[in-house]
């Protein structure tokens, strides 16, 4: 078997009885990456050096009996963890050069438990998008390809874009991400993988570019929904350097992934069967729907009733909160200057973000400006509030009946680069099965279970309580193993 | 007998509040663990988080908080247990966030008041609205060189109190003794330095006058006054600018003005059109602020004597006047230095001794109380000198002047120079004795009624003895002598 072809638990076992050393293992990836790259475009940075050093120190440690949970992984780092000493671009020219002196909370963690960086992967421009399309260094092809069209590059979703792709092409074991309002769970979806965000406050948010303070949270993509449980339980965790990390201790989420489901409630909100979705997609929930009774859940309809407001709620919301986030991006201490000789402050500021960020970047900064000025913040900003408060209230009335909830991941396969572009809201759309979760800060998982016509993955999503992310594991696995998903894409390592 | 200024319509009443920001006396920055020290190197107490970059979180200074209670505590305010960061955003070079971290809508304390003191010894109540947290923002240096702005970002992240009067002051005397009391009252509880000169105290002064008894007319802003002496100055001017465009008929229109201390007038800065939107809205990375009563109670229990506490209790346990009393405990460290002389000894003797000579020494050496020309102590030994009848009064002083100039203790002050008082009743006897042969004629005149001779006589002997006869026992030997 060849080395990429390992899942990231089947690695750690293989490694840890000798099957293997990391050095191998990481070559291989290294490898694969540099002979895929050039045509995905999965990664921004690629540290190959640096990989291929870690691994042999990973190798060492373990020779010395001190290996930890994931010594000696090749995984890849969404290019919107600051990581020491590695530049970090959040996929936009206004980071031009910028090397952080510190490391991520979540990537010193992944780092503390053995795992080997590949590289930085590329993204949406500040993780807005999703598409990867915004990315200033490029879009990110996704591996798979339509069956009658094999020709048409597809994109890989986003903003997690990087990240997804180098997952599914066997790039790497396992990747990290961020999820604002579907970031994680809609690559996962269009790339046939897993990918879960946490609840939020389950990993620290230092040392990540913020896009959305109150939304953001990081996550992990794998090929398997243990290999998902297997990451996360090395990136959570309390940190005092982030107000908002919840103090909880962090279960082994992976041991959740072998429970049953018997006896589980299953809910199924009826406000997210909307008009125009594809009937492979309904057909796909209701088979998701039959697995989990098969397996013994009980499955209940449920009424989420101010699902429709959810993503407008989400585009005041986040916009609002990215335009104050990105302001500290004026070409004045880091990244990306550009000053005519003499020209003032304002004039700084003017052309360094000019240059410095792209049209979508720009159009949320407006957005949110816009919607959190004098006489218009009560209308848009304090009414979106009122909403998002409401959105969480449906959910909390829901945990009185169901365990977790069983939705479409995204409202359709993966579309190809130009589909899509010509309007932000069709844009926008993609999100709209996925942002409920952040805007109430609830862990959601997307599993891949099944391929449309085109012979493209698609994906169901569980949404579990908050701090449930058991249940959560529990229930995807389930689906996992019903759904017994092996198809694969047809760009990826040693095909 | 209220304040006014006359103006060619008559009188015109002041009605003025103050937004003060004091900075927390406290070792580590707001939101960040760098240092605050005054006067460090330029960009050296700055982490990234104050820096602004990418990734970095803010995570509230506990000590900070405690220090916010503390001075709501001080000023009889309401401490909100729970209470919310806020963004203010803008562009500024000297911000590197883009926005400033600060209680708007919910801040930590809520109304309260102070009394303060005024020059014809009345007291008058003014009422605070408000106490919120805030970081301060660096500072931007444009005299550095020709062509460019050099920021520094030590200050950035420092916290600040924003504390804000209700408009009850009505004269430039009660602004001087608002932010006297306040400034007072802060130092008495380590909460904020109060040094103006250095920036850590600053304030902006809210003037607008009226006719007598009517409503409240537009008010305009003079920020960043760093002054007591400047913020009477200011008010005065503003008020006096006001009026004369009331006068001529024109509208005082609400804005945001300077004031220049060269010249003593203030200018516009900025109108009520050219306002920043700050766009205000809770930051997402901090969770509400929610504190406990119990913790609130704890820091109660442990709080410093406050001014008023303290000049109650001089009048009532060291005797002295309400006016020596509030002249003693305007300086924390005035009153530190009255009660070690006090304690134990004649409280008021000590109260003249600490206002007048004291006083005056300090001034003419230009030193302060907390760098005094004579120690607590010493001066204390001076006063036990008296006490025991080693030192007359007269002497008394000599001698401080002596430890005034050489910093010496008055004990061996007193041995090297032999100022000791002569208390030996046969050795003053001896010299009365001689005076009185001396001056015979005198003593006729004496006892034949010219009594104010008296006086004369003490004087003599006082003299013969170089000033070191004890006064009492010089009276007592004279009256028996000439009896």
């Amino acid at each position: 078997m060849h080395p990429t072809e390992f899942t990231l638990a089947g690695a750690v076992a293989a490694l840890e009885e000798g099957v293997i050393s990391s050095e191998e293992l990481t070559r291989a990836h290294v490898e694969a990456v540099e002979a895929l790259n050039p045509r995905l475009n999965a990664f921004i940075t690629v540290t190959s050096e640096q990989a291929m050093a870690a691994a042999k120190a990973s190798d060492a440690k373990r020779q010395r009996g001190d290996a930890g949970p994931l010594e000696g992984i090749p995984i890849a780092i969404k290019d919107l963890f600051c990581t020491e000493g590695v530049q970090t671009t959040a996929a936009s020219k206004i980071l031009g050069g910028f090397i952080p002196p510190y490391e991520s909370t979540v990537t010193s963690r992944l780092k503390r438990d053995g795992a080997v960086f590949l590289g930085k992967a590329n993204l949406d421009e500040f993780a807005m998008g999703s598409s990867n399309l915004t990315s200033a260094y490029g879009g990110v092809a996704n591996p798979w390809s339509r069956r009658n069209d094999p020709d048409v590059r597809l994109v890989p979703g986003g903003s997690s874009g990087g990240s997804a792709a180098a997952v599914a092409a066997r790039m790497a074991l396992g990747a990290t991400g961020t999820d604002t309002g579907g970031s994680i769970r809609q690559p996962a979806a269009f790339c046939g993988i897993a990918g879960i965000k946490p609840t939020y406050g389950r990993c620290s948010r230092f040392g990540i570019v913020a896009f959305a303070s109150s939304l953001d949270q990081a996550g992990p993509f794998g090929r398997t929904v243990e290999d998902c449980a297997i990451l996360l339980r090395s990136m959570a965790g309390h940190d005092p350097k982030d107000s908002t990390s919840a103090d909880r201790p962090v279960p082994d989420f992976a041991k959740a992934c072998g429970r049953s489901v018997k006896g589980l409630r299953i809910g199924v909100p009826k406000e997210y069967r909307l008009d125009g979705t594809p009937p492979e997609i309904e057909k796909l929930w209701r088979q998701g729907l039959d697995w989990l009774r098969e397996a013994g859940a009980e499955i209940v309809d449920i009424s989420l009733p101010h699902t429709k407001y959810a993503l407008p709620t989400y585009y005041i919301v986040a916009p609002a909160e990215a335009s104050s986030n990105l302001a500290r991006y004026d070409g004045v201490r880091f990244g990306l200057r550009v000053a005519e000789q003499n020209s003032d402050l304002r004039d700084l500021y003017e052309r360094t973000r000019a240059a410095g960020f792209g049209q979508e970047v720009r159009r949320r900064i407006m957005i949110g400006t816009y919607v959190l000025s004098a006489g218009y913040y009560d209308a848009y900003y304090l009414k979106a509030q009122k909403v998002r408060a409401l959105i969480a209230r449906d959910f909390r009335e829901a945990w009185g009946k169901v365990d977790a909830i069983l939705t479409p991941a995204t409202p359709s396969a993966a579309f190809a680069e130009g589909e899509n572009t010509d309007d932000p809201i069709k844009m926008y759309l993609n999100d709209v099965f996925t942002v409920t979760a952040n805007l109430a800060g609830l862990p959601g998982l997307s599993v891949p279970a099944g391929l449309d016509p085109q012979g493209l993955p698609l994906g169901l999503q569980v949404i579990g309580r908050p701090f449930d992310e058991e249940t959560v594991f529990a229930v995807g696995a389930a689906i996992e193993r019903a759904a017994d998903f092996r198809a694969v894409p047809s760009m990826r390592a040693g095909a | 007998m209220s304040y006014t200024i006359d103006g060619e319509t008559g009188a015109w009443e002041l009605v003025i509040g103050l937004e003060v920001h004091a900075q927390v006396v406290s070792n580590a920055k707001l939101f960040s663990g760098a240092a605050t020290a005054f006067g460090a190197e330029p960009n050296s107490q700055v982490s990234f988080i104050d820096a602004g970059f990418p990734g970095m979180l803010p995570v509230i200074n506990r000590e900070c908080v405690a220090q916010a209670v503390r001075t709501g505590l001080g000023l009889n305010a309401q401490v909100n247990l729970w209470s919310r960061f806020d963004r203010k955003n803008y562009f500024y070079a000297d911000l590197p966030q883009g926005y400033q971290i600060s209680q708007y809508a919910h801040p930590i304390i809520g109304e309260g008041k102070i009394e303060i003191e005024l020059q014809d010894g009345s007291t008058k109540t003014i009422g605070i609205t408000r106490l919120h947290l805030e970081q301060d923002a660096g500072k931007s240096l444009h005299d550095q060189h020709p062509t460019k702005s050099f920021i520094d970002l030590n200050r950035s992240g420092v916290a600040l109190m924003e504390i804000v009067s209700e408009p009850d002051m009505r004269s430039p005397e009660e602004a001087g003794a608002y932010l006297t009391k306040l400034r007072q009252i802060l130092r008495y509880l380590g909460t904020c330095d109060g040094n103006m000169e250095e920036g850590s105290m600053r304030a902006d002064v809210n003037v607008s006058v009226r006719k007598p008894g009517e409503g409240y007319r537009t008010r305009c802003e003079v920020k960043n006054v760093n002054s007591i002496r400047f913020v009477m100055q200011a008010v005065e001017a503003e008020a006096r600018r006001q009026i004369e465009v009331w006068e001529s008929g024109g509208t005082v229109e609400q804005e945001t003005r300077l004031f220049d201390t060269g010249r003593g007038v203030t200018r516009s800065m900025r109108s009520k059109e050219d306002a920043h939107d700050y766009r205000y809205f809770p930051d997402p990375d901090l969770p509400p602020l929610v504190i406990e009563q119990s913790w609130v109670d704890q820091l109660k229990a442990a709080l410093p004597e406050l001014p008023d506490q303290r000049r109650a209790r001089y009048v009532r346990d060291y005797g002295v006047t309400p006016y020596d009393a509030h002249v003693l405990t305007l300086e924390k460290e005035t009153a530190a230095y009255y009660e070690a002389v006090a304690r134990g000894r004649d409280a008021k003797l000590a109260a003249n001794w600490v206002m007048g000579d004291l006083f005056a020494a300090i001034n003419r050496t230009k030193t302060s109380i907390a760098e005094p020309p004579v120690s607590a102590a010493d001066l204390g030994a001076l006063l036990d000198l008296m006490a025991d009848n080693t030192l007359s009064g007269k002497l008394a002083k000599e001698v401080f002047e002596v430890m005034v100039e050489t910093g010496r203790a008055p004990g061996t002050i007193v041995e090297e120079r032999g100022l000791r008082q002569v208390t030996d009743t046969g050795a003053i006897e001896a010299v009365v004795d001689g005076v009185l042969a001396a001056n015979a004629d005198k003593v006729a005149e004496f006892r034949s009624g010219k009594e104010k001779l008296f006086g004369f006589f003490v004087g003599q002997t006082m003299k013969a003895m170089q000033g070191k006869g004890n006064p009492a026992l010089v009276n007592e030997v004279l009256k028996k002598k000439l009896a």
